[in-house]
């Protein structure tokens, strides 16, 4: 069993008590809601006659199904706009926080509560949403939850769960150039399996880590959940404080140093005990593309889709499916495949440093004529940003269409989808079948520089034949 | 779809039912209930969309659609079952189109929790025994008789020692499974815990 380590130090100080079935109570330090898992859980505090406990420890945004066209109200889907009204109305009549569109901090839940300074070391955050996970960058202890567990934590600022055991994901020396944290992130998870995270939280560690910029580091821990990891997190340091600093919700005057000082003592010791490390060489790591239905499922630039004999037994039945979906061939080279709609956004990678990235790549280069590229920022905040850098001008020069902030098609909840059985690169987090709106479509996953390079070529490329 | 569903309620220590099987690893909550049916504020009306593109696909031949499985109760699946996605839409979509209990080789985590969190049962086999289990399924009608008590599955020919967290076992005969109101319970030692957490002074700015 773990000892010592900031899951457990966290996870020990947020302990209510244990419960009689041998699960514990948890407090809730901060608790993220929006509009598609919320409705149901306020229904049920009603039908109990239940208030909100603490509803200053509860924020709300809203980003699933907003369109990423046109944002005027009402919006054009009626479910949609049911939905926005219905989180206004409780929130309103909960007297929660809610940061609706228009007001400068809208956008994907998890961009707006680290770029408001919310998400801070040694906090629990829980939302009804499986990439929580993000907000473990700053080295708190975050997950997804269903919605009766946030019917939970809007009643009692609570859930009961069994404790996770922790594995240490050692990352030795840094990745090389043209390689992020993306590609990072799709390697474990193909080295570890989608589901070895089951039962566990992540605590990814060591240079290659240390290395990663604040917006990096919630790419990797984002995609935990996609390793089969509820929670993965990274101790936080020098860079999580300096980013931190100065945020709207970031603790000002002399509790700034009271937190430093507190944050400072979380973070797992030398001697920490963990249930299991692994350790892999980030040097080693290529830019990667899934190929398939699962994000395990992936490989380098320049590797081929493996043969049933290349894989595990258990990962032979998965593999077959995907065969089938992708209308791959094993021993098929993924570089050159064509696509046709490129997406940069998403709460893996929808900040302004993945903009950045991709922008760097499309400048003075045309789409080409047979993609749709459109890039959704995850916030209004990274929106406002990119304006000011000119990188929307550099997005909508090449060809790319320039859209509000929200999910967008990275689960398709709103109007921007695939069609028949379109091939997407995307800068998303899942290729699951169906996932992007068609039950056909097809995605492979990659970085946004990755996508921006597969956007000028009309097919899958290597982003390190685009940059010097 | 039954038509007359009622949410289970109180303490869980018996489920009998027909089994259902559905292979396949790494089935995801997107598939259970794709995304397009989460634009709801109620769970009332997703029982009939469970699976619908998987269904669409198979024409007809997805087990969800078998006229033999129509009133089956007991789903059994293969590995990481429900990963993705942490919509409880998934396992309400199952409840409602009949589903009470699961049995497979494991089970995503959020999925699981969520399963616990409305009152279904989530099993464990060893892969060997699970597939026997399947196979059986897919050539006869498979009825179990579940007592979460002994942790035992009973057909006519056949004995499942079935595994499941000690806690969610628990849960279920005590039936705080719903765990609102045991939760509730702790009210003061709540109110002790936020005023303990170190970051509860520091200015939020949030009023």
């Amino acid at each position: 069993m773990s000892q010592d380590t900031l899951f457990d130090k966290v996870w020990d100080l947020h302990k209510v008590t244990s419960l009689s079935g041998g699960s514990d109570q948890i407090f809730i330090g901060l608790h993220l809601i929006h509009e598609v898992t919320s409705p149901q859980a306020f229904g049920a505090l009603k039908d109990r006659n239940l208030k909100v406990k603490f509803p200053d420890r509860t924020v709300a945004t809203v980003d699933h199904i907003v369109p990423t066209d046109n944002q005027s109200r009402p919006f054009k889907d009626n479910l949609a706009e049911q939905m926005i009204e219905t989180l206004e109305n409780n929130c309103s009549e909960h007297k929660i926080k809610f940061f609706n569109i228009g007001s400068g901090n809208q956008g994907i839940v998890h961009v707006v509560a680290p770029e408001l300074g919310l998400t801070q070391p040694g906090m629990t955050i829980a939302c009804g949403d499986s990439h929580t996970s993000t907000h473990g960058a700053f080295g708190s202890i975050a997950f997804g939850i269903g919605t009766s567990q946030v019917r939970d934590v809007l009643a009692t600022q609570t859930i009961a769960m069994n404790k996770l055991k922790v594995r240490q994901i050692w990352c030795d020396n840094k990745l090389s150039k043209g390689v992020y944290a993306k590609d990072l992130v799709l390697h474990i998870i193909n080295e570890l399996g989608v589901k070895a995270g089951v039962g566990f939280a992540y605590e990814f560690a060591g240079p290659a880590i240390d290395e990663l910029s604040m917006e990096e580091r919630m790419t990797i821990c984002n995609m935990s959940i996609e390793g089969g990891a509820r929670c993965g997190y990274i101790n936080p340091d020098e860079k999580t404080f300096s980013y931190i600093k100065n945020k709207l919700c970031a603790p000002k005057n002399e509790n700034w140093d009271k937190a430093v000082t507190w944050w400072k003592s979380l973070k797992s010791e030398d001697d920490s005990i963990f249930d299991d490390v692994i350790k892999l060489d980030a040097s080693n790591v290529e830019p990667t593309v899934t190929w398939g239905i699962t994000p395990g499922q992936s490989i380098s630039i320049n590797q081929k889709i493996p043969f049933l004999d290349d894989l595990s037994p258990n990962d032979k039945l998965v593999a077959r499916e995907a065969y089938e979906y992708m209308s791959f061939k094993p021993g098929q080279l993924i570089k050159d495949t064509p696509v046709d709609v490129c997406f940069i956004g998403s709460c893996t990678n929808g900040r302004i440093s993945d903009l950045r990235v991709a922008a760097e790549v499309l400048k003075d280069k045309k789409v080409s004529k047979n993609v749709k590229a459109f890039v959704v920022p995850g916030s209004e905040k990274v929106a406002t940003k990119a304006k000011q850098e000119g990188i929307d001008k550099v997005f909508k020069d090449s060809g790319f269409q320039w859209r509000e902030p929200g999910c967008s098609m990275c689960l398709a909840m709103n109007s921007d989808k695939l069609i028949g059985n379109q091939v997407s690169a995307s800068s998303s987090n899942r290729n699951f079948k169906g996932r992007q709106g068609s039950p056909t479509g097809r995605t492979l996953l990659m970085s946004p520089a990755m996508v921006a390079a597969a956007a000028i070529n009309g097919k899958v490329s290597d982003v390190r034949e685009f940059i010097n | 779809m039954k038509s007359d569903f009622t949410p289970p309620f109180g303490k869980i220590s018996k489920i009998n039912g027909q089994c259902i099987s559905l292979i396949g690893n790494d089935i995801d909550t997107d598939r259970i209930i794709p995304a397009r049916f989460l634009k709801c504020v109620n769970f009332d009306s997703l029982g009939e969309s469970v699976f619908e593109d998987d269904r669409k696909t198979l024409n007809g031949s997805h087990p969800f659609d078998l006229e033999e499985n129509k009133n089956a109760s007991i789903l059994v699946v293969n590995s990481n079952f429900g990963c993705g996605s942490s919509r409880e839409h998934a396992p309400q979509a199952l409840m409602r189109w009949g589903i009470k209990a699961i049995i497979g080789e494991s089970f995503a985590d959020i999925f699981y929790s969520n399963c616990i969190a409305i009152g279904i049962p989530c099993f464990t086999l060893p892969k060997k025994s699970l597939e026997e289990m399947q196979n059986y399924c897919d050539n006869q009608f498979l009825f179990l008789e579940i007592d979460l008590k002994k942790s035992l599955a009973k057909s006519k020919d056949y004995n499942f020692n079935l595994e499941i967290k000690e806690s969610s076992r628990k849960m279920f005969l005590s039936g705080e499974w719903d765990a609102t109101s045991t939760l509730l319970e702790n009210k003061n030692l709540i109110e002790n815990k936020f005023n303990q957490l170190p970051y509860v002074e520091f200015n939020t700015n949030l009023s």
